[in-house]
């Protein structure tokens, strides 16, 4: 009988650490002029130094190194007065050299933290996450594996090979094992990445689209028994494509190694990749027998002396941290911890905030965007933001506001703006969606509807109130919904001496 | 027209009594005539070369301002990429590979009106001191054909030496311009590590790979130097200062008051008796023009050529791996039932020659995690050490002198079979790259017992390149002025075909 996560927990105890590798938005690569466009045509991205050519030479991006330090400094981490490229020496088609220009023994950031909040059981719940480096490397090229059944190597007939991302900056952020997550080590995970993702976002260093690969988390699980004091073997999963991703890949993680040990079998140090549909892990290449890498300074480039003044310079032009800006946010709209955090976990705070800047009522802000928008959002698979602009949705929540709209009517409006009609005005304009307000043409619909059904409108007329329901609802019908309801009521009763 | 010194045809280009392309021709037809018996070139670009002399020549006779040299016919080590043109290394990896890129020293050889009519044959990789270890044959050396004219840069000595070309590019990386310009009897220098940028030099071991220039004269060598030398934004190590006044230090022809310093471990046993007995008479004429000798002594040398042997080697082991057969260059056993990993050490098997294959297997094993700190870790704290013994040194002295090598060129197949003869063959050049500062070597006369020539070798603190053009120069005038010739007019006539 397989463990559960709740049985799987009683008997074990996890551990966890977190490496994340972000692609900076610089606009050239880390060690070339060649540019970073994601999603260019494979191979036009490149030049004698990202594809490896004999006699190339690399050359620093500054402005990577840049944002390097200003990452390490809002993850609260020393930047090293000194630190060094170095190769990691390993063979792949992917690779242009055969080595990665990497930082290793001699890291930009060190010994940082990040605290990260989490609903718990008892309450809110503060994680401090200590970051042990913060690092450069760039990223490799892209092999796609033709002909086999599964996209991988094995089985496959040949690769194609794309060195458009070779040389991309990449930063590794890696967390020291975050202690006293216990159970809570899938939502600590991701609640760490999304603060991360938060903090990079408003660094600008990253388009952090996990979807994209720009952000990938690969998390590091192992699990010992209860009170035995000693490490587990430990599996690192990759190919984690979102903030939900993360949580699940954890705790996929734990119940697999937990039922794992319970067979009386060993967890095999790995590599393993979560499967987005089934939430499990597939295993990769193993790490029993670790490779050498061979790591050694890297010839080819001087060390990195940050000058302190300009350390305390970046520092100084830090942004707001992304939870004190939240904190304010939330403090200046009025709005629940939990619509907060449905805000954050849908990345729609940056959205309604600007909503909101242009005038709209925040609750009425967070309502449409994480209402109706979200779900033409969903069915579609895209993001909300992809749909509408924020001042489209300021404006029709202001036409609500102005009794121009009806909450009925402006849910087409924002149809018909997403289906490509034009601007709120011009949907409303092509659609005829505006409330009937005419007295005139509503006076004649409501008489209309009492010539049909006389026998109602007597009842009306004997002080049966509530009976004005029917031929209210008769004449919405007859105007297709575009009467204001309220109107349509007062006029009835009034015409039939009730009101 | 061929024998003459670069500064001489450049006089003459400039004063219109010989064209660019007539003197390219003249070289193409010496090269024809003799290259079958010396083998210096592996390839010769009479296209681009004789494009290069048109355009020269249209310039001067439009009046055009020229650089000096422009016109004057060079021969580049084949592991220097010239976009277009076939580029080896002298490895079969790299056969058929036409870089789509100029190195910076190509680039500066163009800009200044070089014509640069082919490329030199060397040790694979650089890797070599005999250019025994090329895929496509040995060079001879035309003092005696069957002799080893240096390695690796054996084909641009050889090509100087044979009149094949006044000007060469070389490479030196534990003595590889020096060397075979002392077994050869042409001059060679290696300028201060980062002098000349290192964009587009295949790298054998980038902390110590040094381009540099090759000529039959000091002043012929200074010339080029200042055509190759600067800041390069693409080579992050170059050094970003003006180059130094080399023609006219090698014009100076003045070192009173200069002291110099004998390095007492370059000399003794092991060093050929004629070698001695020419640079003993080398330092005679250097007190006979004004300079103080004093004996220096660097105890840390004893370790240099083992930390060079590890430090050189590791390097390699992670720039080859590049060679995969991915991109470009040849691929073997690709026949799609092959994967990617199984090509690869296919390719390698057969494109690595064997001193190559060494080499990596050295390195690989130096780097490997267990060994690292015994191996790379101890050698570059034999580095530091050799530093220090050259600060102290030049604190003390203006520059160190030794000889080039212990020994006159030895016959080919000789030391094949033994390497670390072979590597000894470098004992006096490795110091010098190992911290990083510049050296020539210069020819100071025939060894008695065997008619050979013998090198001199002229090494001056980082940055101080000037100081060796300015000894060399003064040298060599002393030395001619007592040989009432310049030493390359001694050598033996080449049977013409």
């Amino acid at each position: 009988m397989a463990l559960n996560y709740d049985q799987a927990l009683e008997k074990y105890e996890p551990t966890l650490g977190l490496e994340v590798h972000v692609e900076l938005n610089t606009l050239s690569k880390m060690f070339c002029g060649c540019a970073t466009d994601f999603g260019a045509s494979p191979n036009t991205q490149t030049c004698p130094v990202c594809l490896g050519l004999p006699g190339s030479l690399p050359v620093v991006n500054a402005k990577a190194v840049e944002s390097s330090i200003r990452i390490g400094l809002a993850l609260n981490c020393s930047i090293t007065p000194f630190s060094r490229f170095a190769r990691k020496n390993y063979f792949y088609p992917d690779m242009p050299k055969n080595f990665q220009t990497s930082q290793y023994d001699e890291p930009i950031c060190v010994n940082g933290y990040l605290d990260v909040t989490i609903e718990t059981e008892e309450g809110p719940k503060v994680y401090r996450v200590d970051i042990e480096r913060v690092h450069m490397e760039e990223d490799t090229g892209k092999s796609l594996h033709v002909g086999g059944a599964t996209g991988r190597i094995h089985g496959a007939e040949h690769s194609l090979l794309d060195y458009n991302r070779a040389g991309i900056p990449l930063v590794e952020i890696v967390t020291r094992i975050i202690p006293g997550t216990d159970k809570y080590a899938p939502e600590v995970a991701r609640a760490y990445v999304a603060e991360l993702r938060d903090i990079l976002r408003s660094l600008g260093v990253s388009d952090v689209k996990m979807e994209q690969g720009s952000l990938r988390c690969d998390a590091n699980v192992s699990i010992s028994p209860r009170n035995s004091g000693v490490l587990g073997t430990r599996s690192e999963t990759k190919n984690v494509n979102s903030l939900r991703s993360v949580e699940r890949a954890v705790r996929g993680e734990i119940i697999r190694q937990a039922n794992r040990l319970e067979a009386g079998e060993r967890i095999v140090q790995e590599t393993r990749h979560f499967q987005e549909e089934s939430g499990e892990t597939r295993s990769g290449r193993s790490k029993e027998t670790a490779e050498d890498y061979r790591y050694f300074p890297e010839p080819d480039l001087l060390p990195i002396v940050a000058d302190p003044a300009w350390v305390e310079e970046l520092r100084a032009a830090l942004p707001e941290k992304p939870s004190i800006r939240r904190k304010k946010l939330q403090e200046a709209w009025g709005v629940p911890d939990k619509e907060m955090a449905a805000m954050v976990n849908a990345e729609l705070l940056d959205t309604v905030e600007e909503t909101v800047a242009l005038g709209a009522e925040p609750t009425k802000a967070r309502s449409w965007w994480l209402g109706e928008v979200s779900r033409l959002a969903n069915e579609k698979s895209v993001a909300p933001t992809s749909l509408i602009q924020p001042s489209e949705i300021a404006e029709i929540i202001s036409l609500i506001a102005s009794g121009e709209l009806t909450d009925k009517l402006a849910r087409q409006v924002v149809e018909g703006v997403i289906n490509g009609e034009g601007n709120p005005r011009m949907v409303i304009e092509k659609r005829g969606l505006k409330v009937v307000s005419d007295d005139s043409a509503l006076m004649a619909a409501i008489e209309a509807a009492i010539a049909s059904q006389p026998d109602t409108a007597e009842r009306i007329r004997g002080g049966n109130i509530p009976a004005a329901g029917a031929l209210i609802g008769a004449v919405m019908k007859a105007t297709g919904g575009q009467a204001d309801a309220a109107k349509v009521r007062e006029l009835l009763l009034k015409h039939l001496g009730q009101g | 027209m061929i024998h003459q010194s670069a500064a001489q045809m450049s006089a003459d280009l400039a004063a219109g009594s010989v064209t660019a392309v007539e003197l390219a021709n003249a070289h193409f037809d010496r090269i024809a005539a003799v290259d079958g018996d010396v083998h210096a070139f592996l390839h010769i670009d009479r296209e681009g070369a004789l494009a290069q002399a048109s355009a020269v020549d249209a310039s001067r006779k439009a009046g055009e301002k020229v650089h000096p040299l422009a016109g004057v016919p060079l021969a580049l080590k084949d592991v220097l990429t010239q976009k277009g043109v076939p580029t080896t290394c002298g490895s079969k990896m790299l056969e058929g590979w036409r870089p789509p890129y100029d190195s910076t020293v190509v680039t500066n050889l163009k800009k200044a009106g070089v014509v640069i009519l082919g490329k030199t044959n060397m040790d694979e990789f650089a890797m070599g001191s005999s250019t025994e270890n090329s895929a496509y044959g040995a060079t001879r050396n035309p003092w005696d054909l069957s002799r080893i004219p240096g390695g690796s840069g054996g084909g641009s000595s050889a090509a100087l030496a044979a009149f094949e070309a006044p000007l060469a590019i070389g490479t030196d990386t534990g003595g590889s311009i020096r060397q075979p310009a002392a077994v050869t009897g042409t001059v060679g220098v290696k300028p201060t590590y980062g002098a000349v940028s290192r964009y587009g030099l295949v790298a054998f071991s980038s902390s110590l790979d040094q381009a540099g220039p090759c000529a039959r004269t000091v002043l012929d060598t200074a010339m080029l130097h200042e055509v190759i030398a600067g800041y390069d934004p693409k080579d992050s190590t170059s050094i970003n200062a003006p180059v130094g006044k080399m023609v006219d230090a090698a014009k100076k022809l003045d070192i009173k008051g200069m002291k110099i310093g004998v390095v007492k471990e370059l000399s003794g046993d092991g060093y050929q008796a004629g070698v001695l007995t020419r640079f003993n008479e080398a330092l005679e004429a250097l007190v006979s023009a004004g300079a103080e000798i004093v004996e220096v002594s660097t105890p840390s040398f004893e370790y240099a050529l083992a930390a060079y042997y590890l430090i050189a080697p590791s390097e390699a082991s992670s720039n080859l791996a590049r060679f995969d057969s991915m991109r470009y260059g040849i691929r073997v056993g690709d026949d799609g039932s092959r994967s990617a990993e199984e090509v690869m050490n296919m390719t390698r098997e057969v494109g690595f020659g064997r001193e190559v294959k060494r080499r990596i297997i050295l390195g690989t094993y130096a780097l490997s995690s267990g060994y690292y700190d015994a191996y790379y870790g101890s050698a570059q704290k034999v580095r530091t050490l050799i530093k220090r013994d050259y600060e102290a040194a030049f604190a003390k002295v203006d520059v160190l002198v030794s000889p080039t090598c212990p020994t006159t060129a030895f016959k080919i197949g000789e030391k094949s079979d033994d390497p670390v003869a072979m590597y000894l063959n470098d004992v006096c050049t490795i110091p010098v790259n190992l911290a990083g500062i510049g050296s020539m070597s210069l020819p100071c006369g025939l060894a008695p017992e065997d008619g050979l020539p013998v090198g001199f070798q002229i090494m001056s603190p980082a940055m101080k390149d000037e100081l060796m053009y300015q000894v060399g120069g003064t040298l060599e005038a002393a030395l001619e002025s007592s040989w009432s010739k310049p030493l390359y007019a001694s050598a033996p006539e080449l049977a013409v075909k």
